[in-house]
């Protein structure tokens, strides 16, 4: 049983790192929205699960429009599947800022813990309205069944919706590098981040800065979101919850606060996550997240690529 | 006359909840009104105070259940001791390694305990019967209370029948004078402990923590103790409703729900106050109940009712957090003494 056990890790480690990159791009909006706005926002969770559920909305209106739902080469779905993803993100952008309009920005210098508290307010709030619209039973993306195709000399499995997961989530990450590294506004964002009160006095508006915040948190954020229905094939109103501990877990790993870290702590939290299910139950997964978390707390509270301090 | 008693054997059994809420809310204040400890896994001590005095106290396994051990059929009180202890030593080990760092920390910490409570309630089936959940609790002094009424009953055939209605649930009056007293000591104790100095050690812990390290206090000892303290009265508060709806389930602990509404009662009542936590249990627990009646004339299925009672809930938290902070009963100002 033990052979069969170790046996199963390379291929435990291709769903590991499928799973992983979707938490980073969680991760990642949980991480900004942490180092410029002060707060851990529990509502995360819950806004990837409305941008699924919103993509799950829009698509019949995709092809509606005209938008071939064709697959597109051997993924499970078509150009309308792709556009209802961008729409979904837009849409839940618009979301997120109207909430920041109406409540948070009332909250500004309310202290941390009155906005974490508001957040998980946001988050039962978003998780009901979404039952309130879809109701609690599961919803299915695609009743397609897909055919994993084999890694040659590796031996290991992986479907062609896999590979979309991973090439998105990298191309997202990419593209947020170079939009901090070299946009006017991510340099903007860095230096809140580093230090609010003098980046205003250098001039910068850090109203625009923490809108900018919002806007690509709350995308990356949809984008995750409807990547986990594209790889579990339903989502369910849940989803947000059971995603919050893993996230969490992955930005404390990688540092809180720390983009890339964000990034790190996720896929080393996925591939945990799903190697696990070698040893112990599947059912204990999300417990995994929450061990790695307080042994991280323990060892180095600041993560790995953290200040410490 | 009997919708009247029947009025009146609901307000009992709103009552028995509503105290149990308040005592949920007692513990929340000594953990975040007075220290400043964040925990949004209150249902997870809730639980395990549940399972644990459910375990201690109730039958042995039958045949049937998927349970093999617990039931000891103890009295009441070591099952609610054994609720205490197994809750604190919860607050333990979670306090350990989250109460030295930042509060996002404790707070992530506390969803993660709730969480795996939630999936060690599920499936760990030789302990707690996995999702059938745990049967048959006794309820304290239940026969003997019962054998009273059914003898006077039967003694008074010619009694009229809002009578028989009062005098049938007589059981739950005497739950409800139960849990009335728990909140009665639990609030006595509370209000003894926050005034004596080491109560105003964890007030000054939370207006200024560095301040309080400064003065030679162990910041993290201290912590540690609230939080270990309100976890024991949250695990209370568990043994309470396990005795008295005599049937507990996984189900019966959302994780995220059971949590919210006691911060919103909480924030409801007054934070930092304790009369403000147990009026805001009342008042809270009061408009959920009520908004039950009218469900029942809205164009919507059940499970979107639920909803959108959850919503209103969640938009009352935000309309004090925006409106009115410090709630309905602010807390004291600190006395000054002439010098």
């Amino acid at each position: 049983m033990k052979v069969e056990a170790w046996a199963r890790i390379p291929q435990l480690l291709v769903y590991g790192l499928v799973s992983g990159s979707i938490l980073s791009l969680g991760g990642i909006g949980v991480s900004l929205t942490y180092s410029i706005l002060g707060f851990s926002n529990f509502a995360h969770g819950d806004v990837m699960a409305l941008g699924a559920y919103l993509a799950l909305a829009l698509l019949p209106l995709m092809s509606a429009a005209g938008i071939s739902s064709h697959p597109l080469g051997s993924l499970s779905f078509g150009l309308d599947f792709v556009a209802a993803l961008v729409l979904a993100s837009i849409g839940t952008c618009v979301v997120v800022l109207v909430l920041d309009r109406l409540l948070f920005r009332r909250l500004r210098g309310a202290g941390r813990i009155t906005l974490m508290i508001a957040s998980v307010g946001v988050a039962l709030g978003l998780r009901n309205v979404v039952q309130f619209f879809w109701g609690p039973q599961p919803r299915y993306y695609s009743a397609k069944i897909q055919l994993a195709t084999v890694i040659p000399g590796l031996g290991v499995r992986i479907k062609p919706d896999q590979i979309f997961i991973v090439a998105v989530a990298i191309g997202l990450a990419v593209l947020l590098h170079l939009f901090l590294r070299y946009a006017k506004m991510g340099k903007a964002m860095r230096a809140t981040a580093d230090n609010a009160s003098l980046a205003r006095v250098t001039g910068i508006n850090t109203e625009r800065v923490i809108a900018w915040t919002w806007i690509i948190g709350s995308s990356l954020a949809a984008a995750a979101g409807i990547l986990i229905g594209i790889e579990n094939k339903f989502v369910t109103p849940e989803l947000g919850w059971q995603m919050l501990l893993p996230i969490f877990a992955a930005v404390i790993l990688g540092g809180f606060g720390n983009p890339y870290g964000a990034v790190v702590g996720g896929i080393v939290v996925g591939v945990s996550e799903e190697v696990s299910t070698a040893f112990i139950s599947t059912a204990y997964k999300p417990a995994v997240a929450f061990g790695i978390l307080i042994l991280m707390l323990l060892a180095r509270p600041s993560g790995l690529l953290g200040r410490r301090g | 006359m009997e919708q009247l008693i029947g009025l009146v054997n609901y307000l009992v059994f709103f009552a028995i909840s509503a105290g149990i809420y308040a005592v949920l809310s007692l513990g929340l204040n000594l953990q975040w009104g007075v220290t400043g400890l964040f925990n949004i896994g209150i249902a997870g001590f809730y639980a395990v105070g549940a399972y644990a005095s459910a375990l201690v106290c109730g039958l042995p396994p039958s045949a049937w259940d998927g349970r093999m051990v617990g039931g000891f059929e103890l009295p009441f009180v070591l099952g609610v001791l054994a609720a205490m202890l197994v809750t604190g030593a919860l607050a333990v080990v979670i306090g350990v390694p989250t109460l030295r760092l930042r509060a996002d920390y404790l707070g992530i910490a506390t969803i993660g305990i709730a969480e795996t409570v939630r999936l060690v309630l599920k499936n760990e089936a030789w302990l707690t019967n996995g999702v059938w959940g745990l049967q048959q609790i006794p309820s304290p002094l239940y026969s003997v209370i019962h054998r009273h009424t059914a003898a006077y009953i039967s003694a008074h055939p010619g009694l009229p029948e809002w009578q028989r209605l009062l005098v049938s649930r007589a059981y739950n009056w005497f739950y409800f004078l139960l849990v009335g007293a728990v909140v009665i000591a639990v609030y006595f104790i509370l209000k003894r402990l926050i005034r004596s100095p080491w109560g105003r050690v964890l007030r000054a812990i939370r207006e200024d923590e560095d301040a309080a390290a400064m003065s030679g206090k162990n910041v993290f000892a201290f912590k540690l103790q609230s939080l270990v303290l309100g976890a024991m009265i949250m695990g209370i508060a568990g043994a309470l409703y396990a005795h008295s709806a005599r049937f507990i389930s996984p189900a019966s602990f959302e994780p995220l729900y059971g949590t919210f509404i006691v911060w919103v009662m909480l924030m409801v009542g007054g934070t930092g106050n304790n009369k403000g936590a147990m009026l805001g249990a009342v008042v809270v627990w009061g408009i959920w109940a009520a908004t039950d009646f009218i469900t029942g004339y809205l164009p919507w299925s059940a499970s979107q009712v639920s909803a959108l009672r959850i919503i209103a809930i969640g938009l009352l938290l935000e309309a004090v957090i925006v409106w009115r902070p410090k709630g309905i009963l602010p807390e004291a100002k600190a006395k000054r003494r002439a010098p």
